[in-house]
């Protein structure tokens, strides 16, 4: 019987290597992965490369695994925004290694990570600041950007619906990274709302089939906090 | 220069309204952060779908504070509503389809603007090493249409349209129109060409107030 349900943080964070990437899920405050974040921090893998669009807020979550000095190198596309000041810290201090990366390209290396394309041309960056040290080639007429595929060791997502497949749906937004960093891991390990029994979620309805997830375990975390409230 | 008229610019609120009055029914399109969420606003009974980068397609207006759903929200990480007929996708696929011109028109914010189209709207300077660009360079490259919508001077005076960016780039030659408080000015080969004043702004002083030559329409 195939049965990727785990009982036990300890379990889902099971192997999480030092020195790995981890591409996590979310979009500002929504569809993050912070109960997995937690685990990874109790779990204790260190040297860390985290792909996230944003650079963490406040003290928890991302923003508590930087400030325990566990994160080497982050890559994101917005790191500065409301309340991430546990970067901002880190970053003055020369102890983060920073990579920006268009939100788009972002995405798009992990999806071409997933679906076995090693490097791909993007019209994304020709020209700028950001295509700097990158091959840029001419296609037809237009520049574009060699940029190469983003493989993670591990995947920490977000997800509403889960059965013992690891058949996966995502609430609203809360959809955004989720199924892209699913696709590109060794390890994808999810934390959903919701334990389904299998056959229970409509089919027409999987985002994210199970094939692409390793582990899941079922936190009712809640609603994401309403901001300013 | 007693009886000049007086020049009345337009507010916020007026440079979305005007942008939104050339937004026809059936576009999708992709606002950024700042004036251009307020185009939204004025779109009127016009069904026009608004994209927003994080996966929602039908953007509609913001809930009402007892109305918010917690898992809603747009790129600004603003709370939103979804449009009757609207849809989520995951970020490849948003990205996907504004880099695949899917996108009729995407308006966003700027720094600079140059005559040849080149846009500067996501870091002040080359040193800034943590600059956050977000979307953007995406969405201007791969919009169908690439609307600006900007102050036409700094608070110190300074034109906003200028003969050559001195920021970084976002993207070279994808801005089409630049709205301003004090004109409509669109970007063609020959370069800046003027559609609109706005009341009592006169085409000599609005060229002294930007940075590379104005054209009139043929």
């Amino acid at each position: 019987m195939i049965n990727k349900i785990v009982q036990t943080m300890a379990d889902a964070m099971a192997g999480v290597p030092d020195g790995g990437i981890v591409l996590l899920g979310g979009f500002g405050h929504v569809g993050t992965p912070n109960a997995l974040i937690d685990g990874l921090i109790e779990q204790g893998a260190t040297d860390l490369t985290i792909v996230s669009n944003n650079a963490g807020a406040g003290r928890e979550g991302l923003a508590r695994l930087m400030a325990l000095g566990r994160v080497r190198k982050i890559i994101c596309s917005y790191p500065r925004s409301k309340g991430s000041v546990v970067f901002e810290e880190l970053y003055k201090a020369g102890k983060l290694e920073l990579e920006i990366c268009p939100q788009g390209t972002m995405a798009e290396r992990m999806r071409a990570a997933g679906a076995g394309i090693p490097a791909f041309f993007t019209p994304t960056a020709a020209g700028t600041l950001l295509a700097q040290g990158k091959e840029q080639r001419e296609i037809d007429g237009r520049i574009y950007v060699l940029e190469k595929a983003l493989r993670g060791a591990v995947a920490l997502v977000e997800a509403w619906e889960a059965d013992r497949w690891g058949n996966l749906t995502y609430r609203q937004a809360g959809r955004n990274f989720n199924p892209v960093v699913a696709s590109a891991a060794d390890l994808t390990i999810v934390q959903a709302q919701h334990i389904r029994a299998l056959g229970d979620i409509d089919p027409e309805h999987v985002v994210t089939p199970g094939v692409y997830v390793d582990r899941v375990l079922h936190l009712p975390y809640g609603d994401p906090t309403i901001e300013g409230k | 220069m007693m009886n000049a008229p007086a020049v009345i610019p337009l507010t916020r609120p007026q440079m979305a309204a005007r942008v939104a009055a050339d937004i026809p029914e059936g576009w999708c399109v992709n606002l950024g952060i700042g004036i251009p969420t307020m185009v939204a606003d004025h779109v009127a009974d016009r069904e026009v779908i608004f994209q927003s980068e994080n996966g929602v397609i039908g953007v509609g207006p913001a809930p009402a504070r007892e109305e918010i759903q917690p898992w809603l929200i747009n790129a600004s990480k603003a709370y939103i509503t979804l449009q009757t007929g609207g849809c989520y996708v995951h970020h490849a696929d948003s990205f996907a389809m504004i880099r695949g011109g899917h996108i009729d028109l995407c308006v966003l914010g700027g720094y600079e603007v140059a005559p040849n189209g080149d846009l500067a709207n996501w870091a002040t300077s080359n040193n800034d090493t943590a600059p956050a660009v977000g979307g953007a360079m995406d969405l201007a490259a791969g919009a169908k249409r690439l609307w600006v919508v900007l102050e036409h001077t700094t608070k110190e005076g300074q034109p906003k349209l200028v003969e050559t960016c001195s920021y970084p780039l976002t993207a070279l030659k994808a801005v089409t129109r630049v709205y301003t408080n004090l004109a409509v000015i669109d970007i063609e080969p020959k370069g800046f060409v003027l559609r609109e004043m706005a009341p009592g702004v006169t085409f000599e002083a609005l060229q002294a107030r930007t940075g590379a030559k104005l054209h009139l329409p043929d």
